[in-house]
């Protein structure tokens, strides 16, 4: 299933393209042709019409140009006529603007015929692909002073979102200040029983009747505007739901200040047909609620801005230009328009714009926004760059692999929004209330006007009409439909600032419920390759000579344990000799003349068919093995010289990140193929107690099954391939992803930066969450629950007490922004395990 | 009176009943043009139409336009197709997919406070 937005018709960030196909005659062509174009980066959706023997395609101008829909399509296997696109173009107020738009399109090499549409300001180019590009139409539009529609931004809709909010915003506030200005007045002139509030007394104390009824009749025109201004969207709102045989919070709004103010106009026109008493008007609710549930709508529209202010934070940092080379030039381009396979050059300070393989130069890279890692990075060419981290001093050209809508940050943000809008189990719960909510309010407002009206003390009309609609006023339906997504879209954005990606609102809400957590030794717990850990010099040498030998006689060696040592011994600042007559003794080991010494590395049976004695090294030897490590002995002219070890060692944090799971009374269970004293050695330096060793990669998933049996809740960190079962039987699967594959398919939660810490954060960022949105539901379903039979007046039997309608459109209000407000709450979640440097 | 006025309210809950849980939507049959079933639905205070009928195995492409700029509406999620979709204002955004099976496909917008279904017919 595809998702493309567009502009009526396509507009900014995609673009549509009718290619003509001659030869597809059937549907299994045309299926197959389909699927091919779908899996091209930058075409979103491909509809190919069998019948006219058409593909209709939309595509991202900015990843693909035409020609390379075409060659897609050719690379397929069938040749395309000609084609027609459509873009949007800006700027066009006047019907001759078109002429000239529409000639110059023509005079583009390869377009066959130009039409603009001033009424939608779409021009639409029929053309021959291969010979014109939408980038040559831009170019032909821009060179007559208007502008195509290009994606500036991508993807587009956060920006224009945020620019929605800000006029939303806008909008209400100048709504709600009309409506507070006219409260004002009315309130002032609503209570001439109330004589310190009733503003004409100030002139005279003795008003006539007349006088009061001319004010309130005033009163009465003035809430007119109020209620079809500022109130509009009640109104509205409630009256296209009510065609949906549907009911909101805006009927609740419509109805309660709809109905406060007929029956205050009745009351005043027609005073005798009301028991005596009772022909009170009270037009002073119907604009203070209006004011009121206003300033909450436009407060509740601020504070959702913020709420998804993460996902923003991540779209900022795309860089905005690129410095290729074109034709043996530096062009500086928007980074829309890089292409795969650009060579693009990056100087110190630069932002990355999009992913590749460095070519030439070297650098280290901040890759803290995508990885959570704080150290630069070294890179080399042949190492992969990500686009949107920052270069720090050095220079380099590298070709780019992935753009537009591939890059990691884009599949990053895309995630990311895609599970913002996804529903965490709780919220279906809340769904099904929310479905019987607001009839059921109506329906409670009904009886309590027939309650007030049957049993309630005089004026009982008066009684039951405010009672009533103080009901319809104080129920908030959105406090209780908002809880848990808001909660969650606050929740999500804060993981994956710390590049935790969590796949929806179902694995969060398990997350958070998580008992136990089984990790993979290698690659998840340990970095996943050998390295130099220990030397131990026999009497005679010391242990740089030792590691320096050592690592001369292997350098030649293609051994993952050899190169473990000459790593480990540059690491040390000694670079490694060439040795002379190097042989590689398959099982044994290797020896090599160094500096004129004959050098012997190797296991214990190497030492022996060389009749080396070890006797001296045993104990070493012995305790280096309890370790779990690979201890290698090195002998130098028959004698031995000492022993080097190499083990895979412990990533730099996992100590820590495992420290936080137990903190947070998480059972943490290593699961691993090796065998069980390396694997005793690790989890004893982790501080893991349960250790599953020897377990076969395929029955890896088997373990977690028994593991699930045990009544828990079971979280399995792996990488995405090898534990793939695993990961999907897991209760939540934690992939462990590194560099630019982001989006694991098979994790629910994806751990950009490769570190342990993210599943502790992951975890704990989920408690955070679902307990924020079980406050917010708490708290709006108390709310509602104890705020509507009070607005009824059952205390009023027991206390004399009643609420104004007034204070219930006041309690709604806050009630609504209050959730809001809980939810930002969590952008400052600071979390045991990721205090971020 | 008091005894027509109870009536009349007693008579308006029944009502409120009837409309707002009991009544059957029609269906809205979507237009099919060359194997694709497609409708444009505007959503303003809700989807309409908001009970649309599909055949099953061929793609549904649903255009929303949304006719309002209220945040409630902002966003439509097909829950049981895990798949959500923003709605600027004014623009039309399209959801594609292919119903494998009869039955019903439910989407609302994020509070549950506007819903729509597809339903599949095989």
């Amino acid at each position: 299933m595809e998702v493309t937005r567009n502009k009526q018709p396509p507009g900014p960030g995609a673009a549509s393209l009718c290619l003509p196909l001659p030869q597809v005659k059937d549907t299994a062509r045309a299926r197959a042709l389909s699927h091919a174009l779908r899996q091209v980066a930058g075409i979103e959706a491909v509809q190919v019409n069998l019948a006219r023997q058409e593909a209709h395609l939309t595509y991202n101008p900015g990843a693909i140009s035409v020609a390379g829909v075409v060659e897609a399509v050719e690379r397929a296997g069938y040749s395309v006529g000609r084609a027609e696109l459509r873009a949007h173009i800006a700027g066009m107020h006047c019907a001759s603007c078109v002429a000239r738009i529409e000639d110059v399109l023509r005079a583009v090499p390869g377009v066959l015929d130009a039409s603009v549409n001033p009424a939608t300001g779409v021009a639409t180019v029929e053309y021959v692909p291969g010979t014109a590009d939408f980038r040559a139409i831009q170019a032909a539009v821009e060179s007559v002073g208007y502008q195509t529609a290009h994606p500036l931004e991508q993807p587009p809709a956060p920006e224009e979102e945020a620019e929605a909010h800000a006029r939303e915003y806008k909008s209400l506030m100048a709504k709600f200040w009309f409506a507070a200005a006219v409260s004002v007045p009315t309130v002032l002139v609503a209570y001439p029983n109330v004589s310190w509030l009733y503003a004409p007394y100030l002139f005279s104390s003795a008003i006539s009747e007349g006088v009061v009824w001319l004010l309130w009749v005033l009163s009465g025109l003035v809430t007119l505007p109020v209620m079809f201004y500022s109130g509009r969207q009640f109104f509205t709102g409630a009256a296209s739901a009510f065609r949906h045989h549907a009911a909101d919070m805006n009927t609740l709004i419509a109805l309660g200040t709809g109905a406060a103010w007929l029956y205050s106009t009745a009351a005043l026109i027609f005073p005798r047909l009301f028991p005596a008493g009772t022909a009170e008007p009270f037009y002073d609710v119907t604009a203070v609620v209006t004011a009121l549930v206003v300033l909450g709508q436009a407060l509740e529209v601020r504070a959702k801005g913020q709420t998804s202010q993460a996902i923003r934070k991540l779209i900022g940092l795309q860089a905005r230009t690129a410095r290729v080379l074109r034709e043996g030039r530096e062009l500086e381009i928007p980074v829309e328009e890089v292409e795969v396979d650009d060579v693009v050059v990056v100087r110190p300070g630069e932002k990355i714009p999009v992913d590749g393989v460095i070519i030439e130069g070297q650098s280290a890279l901040d890759e803290s926004m995508v990885t959570g890692e704080s150290l630069p990075v070294d890179k080399q060419p042949g190492d992969e760059v990500i686009g949107a981290t920052v270069n720090t001093t050095g220079s380099f050209k590298f070709r780019a692999t992935k753009v537009g809508k591939d890059t990691a940050l884009a599949q990053v943000v895309k995630m990311v929004q895609d599970a913002m809008g996804s529903k965490a189990p709780i919220a279906r719960l809340v769904d099904v209330v929310s479905g019987y909510f607001v009839p059921a309010v109506m329906i409670i407002a009904v009886l309590t006007f027939l309650a007030w009206l049957n049993f309630g003390p005089s004026p009982a009309l008066a009684y039951a009409v405010v009672t009533a609609v103080t009901v319809l006023i104080i129920a908030c339906p959105c406090a209780v439909g908002m809880a848990v997504p808001l909660s969650l879209v606050a929740g999500l954005g804060k993981a994956a600032e710390h590049g935790v990606l969590i796949r929806n609102g179902e694995a969060l809400q398990t997350a958070s419920a998580l008992k136990t957590v089984v990790l993979d030794k290698t690659g998840t717990i340990t970095k996943g390759k050998p390295e130099l850990t220990d030397a131990l010099p026999a009497p005679g040498f010391d242990e740089k000579t030792l590691i320096h030998l050592a690592a001369s006689a292997d350098r030649p060696s293609e051994h993952p344990l050899a190169q473990a040592i000459v790593k480990g011994a540059q690491a040390r600042g000694l670079e490694p000799l060439e040795p002379g007559a190097f042989k590689a003794v398959p099982g044994h080991g290797v020896e090599a003349a160094v500096d004129g010494k004959r050098v012997l590395v190797g296991n214990r049976k190497l030492m022996e068919r060389e009749k080396v004695d070890t006797t001296s090294l045993a104990e070493a030897v012995g305790r280096l093995q309890g370790e779990g490590k690979t201890a290698m002995y090195v002998a130098v002219d028959g004698q031995a010289a000492g022993v080097v070890a190499v083990a895979d060692t412990l990533k730099e944090d996992s100590v820590e990140a495992i420290r936080v799971m137990r903190q947070m009374g998480l059972e943490v269970v290593m699961l691993t193929g090796d065998n069980e004293r390396t694997a005793r050695s690790i989890a004893r330096q982790v501080g893991i107690e349960r250790v599953l060793a020897e377990v076969l990669p395929e029955e890896k998933a088997n373990q977690v099954h028994a593991l699930k049996a045990e009544g828990k809740k079971v979280g399995m960190v792996g990488d995405g391939i090898n534990d793939a079962p695993a990961l999907v039987e897991a209760d939540v699967g934690f992939a462990i992803g590194t560099g630019t594959d982001v989006a694991i398919e098979v994790a629910d939660v994806t751990l950009i930066g490769g570190s342990l810490k993210g599943v502790a954060y992951a975890i704990e960022v989920s408690k955070a969450t679902m307990q924020n949105a079980k406050q917010s539901l708490f708290g709006a379903f108390v709310y509602n629950v104890l705020g509507i039979p009070v607005a009824a007046g059952i205390l009023f039997p027991f206390f004399g007490i009643l609420l104004s309608p007034i204070l219930a459109g006041a309690a709604m209000a806050i009630s609504s922004v209050t959730v809001v407000s809980n939810a930002n709450r969590l952008r400052f979640f600071r979390a045991r395990s990721f205090t971020r440097a | 009176m008091l005894t027509l006025v109870n009536l009349l309210g007693l008579a308006l809950v029944a009502w409120i009943v009837w409309y707002f849980w009991l009544y059957k939507k029609e269906g809205v049959a979507v237009t099919e043009v060359a194997g694709v079933q497609e409708i444009n639905i505007t959503v303003k205070g809700g989807y309409d139409p908001d009970v649309i009928v599909v055949k099953k195995g061929k793609a549904v492409r649903l255009h929303f336009t949304r006719r309002e700029s209220a945040l409630c509406s902002e966003m439509v999620v097909f829950d049981t197709l895990g798949r959500s979709a923003k709605l600027p204002e004014g623009e039309t955004v399209t959801l594609e997919f292919t119903p494998q099976q009869a039955g019903e496909i439910p989407f609302q917008c994020q509070m549950g406070m506007l819903r729509g279904k597809v339903v599949v017919t095989s």
